[in-house]
């Protein structure tokens, strides 16, 4: 943090400040600003200080790739390039932060399912490389519609995973992701989730912080792992008996090495509660039934609660903002009263619904849906409805209306 | 988290959780932990005098970080970490064996090291086991092979475990400072001395 520090107060080739990121998170002015997805991203890519971009071209699914190209041709990013695959990108992508580097990519759908294998490995030499997933469905046929089936997979592999709802969340996070993930203690590659196109291509009204001012340079002496030894692990991975014996030890060191990538997701709690406010958001904890979501699933349940509302239904919501760390503890207490728990999802699969129900006690309290998924839209009436039903209520059939 | 699990010596298990994984969490700045409790770190440095001077054999286990002049807080840490040594050495009495075992660095070395001169974040505990070391402490190691060490000695040893980490500190240690510094090291001295004599040789 001491080498952090000496930065601020001076001046970026672009003429930016290195600023304290809580003061420019929290008390600088924003300035309101008319922005799609796409765009947020790379506003707030403008003020994280990057040393390296490596993308693979995802457009149409978001333009955050070649918009960023754009700010390296402007010199607000160190160095830019395009891998020739996803799996290529990642790759690079560790190579940059195995080098000391504050490393930036994106992706979406089936070039995060390409890229797979990179991700634990990220997560096991730990790399606080940040990534945009800009979901979109990943099955055969294809689609470039938004789908949240990737995230299922990347809650497996060690990252921090955050889902936001809207492009406001995207801005603040990318920066606010820096210092969570770059934290010593941490020190993990964050994917940040949206969901692909409602969020990346529709514009919203996005608060920005000052565009002469940016986060601090990233510090790779305060890294948990040495930086670039390429005598030892994490970067010299093959060849070493440290995987190649078949002993005891050999496997210990290894269960323990992923049990320490774990124990820095818990670690990140701490620092996420404070930089985020919170794992989650809630509103009328106190409500029979409570709805919990993430992504823009949350944003379609809160229209569905104002709607019940009108019709004398009071119902709470919860919103998840982060995957890993898992908020457990915050989603218990806030259901404690709850005799229904709603999770409405963009996929066919339920992976909130599974989390969920593995949380809290009395899990036959969950009822997993409404789901859509291929590109649907999430109608509020989808949710009153299913709400409704739960009630005991009778709801029209929304699928009917065209009859 | 609320917890009641405690992070003390071992053996405790084939396989041990991470202390994080049970709700151990680190302390803030001017703080330290035992045994996963937040505590002051004036506590902690008590806490951790008594736990040398209390051994058949306290160890300092320098790491990578101390063990080159790379940078002149790293030269002076060094310095701070030897005269911790001596200071321990001329407090305990002739039943005692104060060590200083370096862990150079973080290859898997096989067929194996030799654990009369080095510690290797591996297999920590063989080191710990030749040389019947009952209470270290980890300084200039880094955070990742740091928690990897130590929960392996908690996993396979009954040593006491102490970190004097340059960052946030180590919840897989039984009692772990924060933001370790070289005057940080000389006080932990100072309270070695301070505690000499008053402490019981182990029996």
């Amino acid at each position: 943090m001491a080498a952090q520090a000496s930065f601020i107060g001076q001046k970026n080739k672009k003429g930016q400040v290195y600023s304290d990121p809580w003061h420019m998170m929290n008390e600088a002015p924003r300035t309101p600003s008319f922005f799609t997805g796409s765009e947020v991203i790379k506003e707030a890519v403008r003020r994280a200080s990057c040393d390296m971009m490596v993308a693979y071209p995802i457009t149409p699914q978001s333009e955050a790739a070649a918009l960023c190209g754009e700010l390296f041709a402007e010199g607000y990013i160190g160095d830019y390039f395009r891998g020739e695959s996803e799996f290529a990108v990642m790759s690079q992508c560790a190579g940059a932060a195995f080098g000391g580097a504050r490393v930036f990519t994106t992706t979406a759908g089936p070039g995060t399912m390409r890229a797979m294998e990179n991700f634990p490995m990220w997560a096991g030499a730990r790399l606080p490389i940040q990534m945009i997933v800009t979901c979109r469905g990943i099955n055969s046929p294809l689609s470039i519609q938004p789908d949240t089936l990737e995230i299922s997979y990347l809650m497996q592999t060690g990252m921090l995973v955050w889902h936001a709802e809207t492009a406001q969340d995207f801005y603040d996070w990318i920066l606010k992701g820096y210092m969570v993930s770059e934290e010593p203690d941490v020190h993990l590659p964050l994917a940040l989730c949206c969901d692909g196109f409602f969020v990346t291509h529709t514009k919203d009204m996005v608060d920005l912080t000052p565009v002469d001012m940016c986060l601090p340079p990233y510090d790779p002496y305060r890294s948990p792992v040495p930086c670039m030894d390429m005598e030892c692990p994490p970067v010299r991975m093959m060849r070493d008996p440290f995987v190649m014996k078949s002993n005891y030890i050999s496997y210990a060191t290894h269960a323990s090495w992923q049990q320490e990538v774990w124990a820095a997701v818990e670690r990140s709690r701490k620092h996420t509660i404070r930089w985020m406010d919170g794992l989650i958001e809630t509103e009328n904890t106190d409500a029979d039934v409570i709805v919990v979501a993430s992504g823009t699933a949350v944003s379609q349940s809160r229209e569905a609660v104002a709607m019940l509302e009108e019709e004398g239904i009071r119902v709470g919501l919860v919103k998840v903002k982060t995957l890993r760390p898992w908020p457990g503890e915050e989603i218990r207490e806030a259901t404690k009263h709850a005799k229904h728990i709603i999770v409405p999802e963009f996929n066919v699969i339920g992976w909130l619904a599974r989390e969920v129900s593995a949380t809290v006690q009395n899990n036959e309290r969950i009822h997993a849906g409404p789901h859509v998924c291929g590109g649907m839209t999430m109608p509020p009436e989808i949710i009153v409805a299913e709400i409704k039903t739960v009630l005991g209520i009778k709801a029209p059939s929304l699928a009917g209306r065209g009859g | 988290m609320t917890t009641s699990y405690k992070v003390m010596p071992g053996p405790e298990h084939f396989l041990p959780p991470s202390a994080a994984s049970m709700g151990i969490r680190l302390p803030d700045p001017g703080q330290a932990h035992i045994h996963g409790t937040i505590v002051s770190e004036e506590e902690a440095m008590e806490q951790a005098a008594r736990q040398f001077l209390s051994a058949k054999v306290p160890t300092i286990f320098p790491g990578p970080l101390v063990l080159w002049a790379w940078n002149d807080k790293a030269a002076k840490k060094a310095k701070a970490i030897r005269y911790l040594y001596e200071t321990i050495k001329e407090s305990v009495d002739s039943s005692q064996h104060a060590m200083l075992i370096p862990m150079p660095d973080y290859r898997p070395k096989y067929p194996k090291i030799n654990p009369e001169i080095e510690i290797n974040p591996n297999h920590p505990n063989l080191t710990i086991w030749h040389n019947k070391i009952d209470a270290c402490m980890f300084v200039g190691v880094h955070c990742h092979q740091a928690n990897l060490s130590l929960k392996i000695i908690r996993g396979g040893t009954n040593c006491y475990t102490i970190a004097m980490c340059a960052q946030a500190g180590h919840e897989d240690a039984m009692l772990s400072f924060r933001d370790a510094t070289a005057e940080k090291i000389l006080r932990l001295a100072d309270w070695v001395k301070k505690l000499k004599g008053s402490v019981a040789p182990p029996a």
